[in-house]
């Protein structure tokens, strides 16, 4: 499987460009109501595939989390290998009140990870803004019957009405997805927990809110290790806050997180144990030329990705998306330019607080494409290898499954051609914040307000 | 122009407490301006015409300009003298101080989106102390419609808290001119209240109306700095120049910028100004204030009151570590609840 999705995603000279605006591309399915009224709480937060790509979560802000299971018969055939189906639902987190700070606690599901699979069950961690909870998602397709001393509808038998004696055998039974919380981690966060990662050891994993970054043992949930901590020991010097923190994908040792004034710092935990030293420090010199009020910020890491190799590292602020390379910490390797269009239009965006949205990114699978989300429910694709790019649209109106989206182009002026949209058009209620790549094949799923969004690439 | 819009706008936008929003836009019309976390004052629309509003909109009405002031055009050309860049900037100064006392009632406000607006504000702050934009606003401010006796007190309690100053300053009153709102706005939100010092009703008073201009605030701070502590003490000395409005400062320290003040009562001679100040405040909403204002004890308020209440009474953090604040005022709602049988 990785072999073929190799030749369709180099074969490129083969497969329609950008220049004819259309691109590889196209919708598989949209999940979620259509209509436009949305309720808060089926707003989707969260979006993660797991590590396989079979599974696909979705966290909203009412606390659920959304399980789809790649359709098993078609996941072999290429057309419509990126059908997926609800496979559990369940209700992750609850709203709680802080009654020392007479404060709620949003029930909203801010990450979502995978863990490794080790056995039939499927792990994942999903947490709000102060609790991080493990749940073992398992399946059940038998069940015991013939017991005993109980009815198969459970009563219970009189001892005395028995006169044999059978074994009870397991019998099929229909499908049930089970979810059950295995641990609950909690109290350890005095911010608002904006990122978890699991370490590669598969024990470990860290938490990271707005001033600190945990580290946690999957097995014990009464105790935690603060490795970061960037709290001021006066409140009115902050100036910095933690936005986004990840592990290595493959050294244990190493983490990175991002800071709101632009820069990443990676850590090594055998240095010491408070990790406040960083071992680099990844943050572009500013540009004196484009210095506004608005330039810190823009900065502002909104989210950090490692590559799948590990070499590299991807980060996102408001404007652009950059590549590192994690041996150089001058400068990133590649800076794409997400919506740039919008650097006149920071005052409008700072008025009505979208520069302020935070967009996340992801890697393809063989880490040759970068993905991340923009307003108009526009989201951008980077070739790294073909130096292309293409603006595509998420909408179930204008693509029929199977049909290959048109790329889009925003112009400042007036729209001259069919596909340009003007950059006052643009509506940026509708952002793609949450998006996730398959981890071996060409399907992205990306969640706009209240649905959600599978795209998959076109077989050649 | 935008920017009271924008003040109320985002006020009624953002802030959850739309129940006593509606409750507090009182039958004088005034409308409610939250000075701070702790404090709400209300503006008389008739007052916020601000004449300094009005030159930079340009000749368009505001939504709640209902009785403003009508400007001379040589006033409105020295307006266009300012340049569009010092109004942008103040513009973007008012919008990120508003950013910054709106949060949500309920839940703890977003720590990142608070500490980003909060560097913008200190940037613009330590510009503006920088480039000499603030004498064309004075220049603007001279040939204003403003009566006399407005100029005179405004210019005479500025004065109490230097030994001179003959230039005319600007308006240190809080709720008169609409514009200023968000001037006091801004002090509050940079103040901490860790400290707690004998300032002057007058240096207060005077602070406000000075706070965004160039020199001024560092006069202003320079007067926080004689009279306070070594709180602040951990920024750079600046040469003490109660006069000179044209002087560059270094610098401000974080320090000075979310510096205190508290305003003690009794203090002699700048009492009938202050009254005047405040002669428009409809005080009885000021029980409703102290509720909202997480004050434990809430005699009626006179003016000096109000004055004193802008400093925060107890010992919470800086506007960066919102739960703090945002708990003493929801628990004062919870109660106020309780005892309203609401």
């Amino acid at each position: 499987m990785w072999s073929s999705c190799w030749t369709y995603s180099l074969n490129l000279s083969s497969v329609p460009g950008d220049g004819d605006g259309q691109s590889r591309w196209c919708l598989s399915q949209v999940k979620g109501a259509v209509d436009d009224d949305v309720a808060e709480a089926d707003i989707i937060s969260a979006v993660e595939f797991n590590h396989s790509g079979e599974l696909l979560a979705t966290g909203d802000r009412g606390g659920r989390i959304v399980i789809f299971q790649q359709e098993q018969e078609s996941k072999n055939l290429p057309q419509c290998r990126a059908e997926y189906n609800v496979y559990s639902t369940f209700q992750s987190h609850e709203p709680e009140f802080d009654y020392l700070k007479s404060l709620e606690i949003e029930e909203k599901i801010n990450k979502i990870r995978w863990l490794p699979q080790k056995n039939a069950a499927h792990f994942l961690l999903s947490t709000n803004d102060k609790t991080i909870k493990l749940w073992k998602i398992s399946e059940r397709d038998k069940r015991p019957e013939g017991y005993n001393l109980k009815e198969e509808d459970g009563r219970y038998r009189h001892p005395s009405s028995l006169t044999t004696l059978r074994v009870p055998v397991f019998q099929p039974m229909d499908l049930m997805v089970e979810a059950s919380p295995r641990r609950v981690y909690a109290n350890a966060h005095t911010y608002h927990i904006n990122s978890i990662s699991v370490n590669s050891d598969n024990e470990t994993y860290l938490s990271a809110d707005d001033l600190r970054i945990n580290l946690w043992h999957l097995d014990f949930t009464d105790r935690s290790f603060n490795i970061v901590d960037i709290k001021p020991a006066n409140m009115e010097e902050l100036t910095e806050v933690i936005t986004a923190s990840e592990f290595h994908p493959l050294q244990c040792n190493t983490f990175v997180y991002g800071s709101s004034k632009g820069s990443v710092r990676l850590c090594d935990m055998r240095a010491s144990a408070l990790c406040d030293q960083h071992s680099k420090l990844f943050e572009e010199p500013e540009d004196p030329s484009t210095r506004s009020f608005f330039s810190e910020i823009i900065s502002s890491i909104s989210d950090v990705k490692f590559s799948h190799s590990g070499r590299y590292m991807m980060t996102r602020d408001y404007l652009t998306l950059k590549i590192w390379d994690l041996h150089m910490e001058s400068r990133p390797v590649e800076t794409y330019q997400v919506h740039g269009y919008l650097r006149s239009k920071l005052c409008s965006l700072y008025e009505n607080d979208c520069i302020f949205d935070k967009f996340e990114c992801c890697w393809r699978g063989d880490d040759s494409e970068v993905m991340t989300g923009s307003y108009n429910n526009f989201f951008r694709m980077f070739n790294r290898d073909a130096q292309r790019d293409s603006t595509l649209e998420a909408s179930w109106e204008n693509g029929s499954p199977g049909c290959p989206l048109k790329t889009w182009r925003v112009c400042t002026g007036s729209r001259r051609k069919r596909n340009e949209i003007g950059v006052d058009c643009l509506d940026f209620s509708r952002k793609i914040l949450y998006t996730s790549w398959h981890p071996q094949d060409n399907i992205v799923a990306l969640a706009t307000v209240n649905n959600l969004y599978i795209f998959q690439e076109k077989p050649n | 122009m935008e920017k009271l819009k924008m003040l109320f706008g985002l006020a009624v936008n953002e802030a959850k407490l739309t129940s006593q929003r509606t409750r507090l836009k009182n039958q004088n019309g005034f409308h409610l301006c939250r000075l701070s976390r702790e404090v709400y004052t209300f503006v008389s629309p008739s007052r916020m015409s601000g004449s300094l509003l009005n030159m930079f909109s340009k000749g368009t009405k505001r939504k709640f300009s209902d009785g403003d002031e009508e400007l001379s055009d040589e006033s409105l050309v020295g307006a266009r003298v300012a340049s569009s860049y010092s109004l942008q900037r103040q513009s973007l100064l008012d919008m990120s101080l508003i950013k910054l006392q709106l949060c949500h009632m309920l839940v703890e406000p977003n720590l990142c989106r608070s500490v980003l607006i909060a560097n913008t504000v200190r940037q613009i702050q330590e510009e503006m102390t920088h480039d000499g934009s603030w004498h064309m606003v004075t220049e603007a401010f001279c040939g204003t419609g403003q009566s006399p006796s407005e100029r005179l007190v405004a210019t005479e309690v500025l004065c109490r808290s230097r030994e001179q100053d003959a230039e005319p300053k600007l308006f240190s009153v809080i709720s008169y001119e609409g514009c200023r709102e968000e001037e006091v706005v801004a002090d509050e939100t940079l103040c901490s209240v860790s400290v707690s010092e004998t300032v002057s009703n007058v240096c207060l008073a005077g602070r406000i109306g000075q706070c965004w201009e160039k020199s001024e605030l560092s006069d202003v701070e320079r007067d926080e700095e004689a009279l306070e502590d070594s709180r602040l003490g951990s920024g750079e000395d600046e040469e003490i120049d109660t006069e000179d409005g044209a002087s560059t400062e270094g610098p401000k320290t974080i320090g000075q910028v979310f510096g205190t003040f508290e305003i003690k009562n009794g203090s002699p001679g700048p009492d009938s100004a202050l009254e005047e100040l405040f002669s428009d405040v409809d005080t009885s909403y000021y029980d409703l204030d102290t509720m909202l204002t997480g004050m434990q004890s809430a005699p009626k308020m006179g003016p000096y009151d109000l004055l004193d209440s802008l400093a925060p009474s107890h010992s919470s953090p800086s506007i960066v570590s919102p739960p703090n604040c945002r708990s003493d005022l929801n628990e004062l709602d919870h109660i106020m609840e309780i005892i309203v049988g609401s």
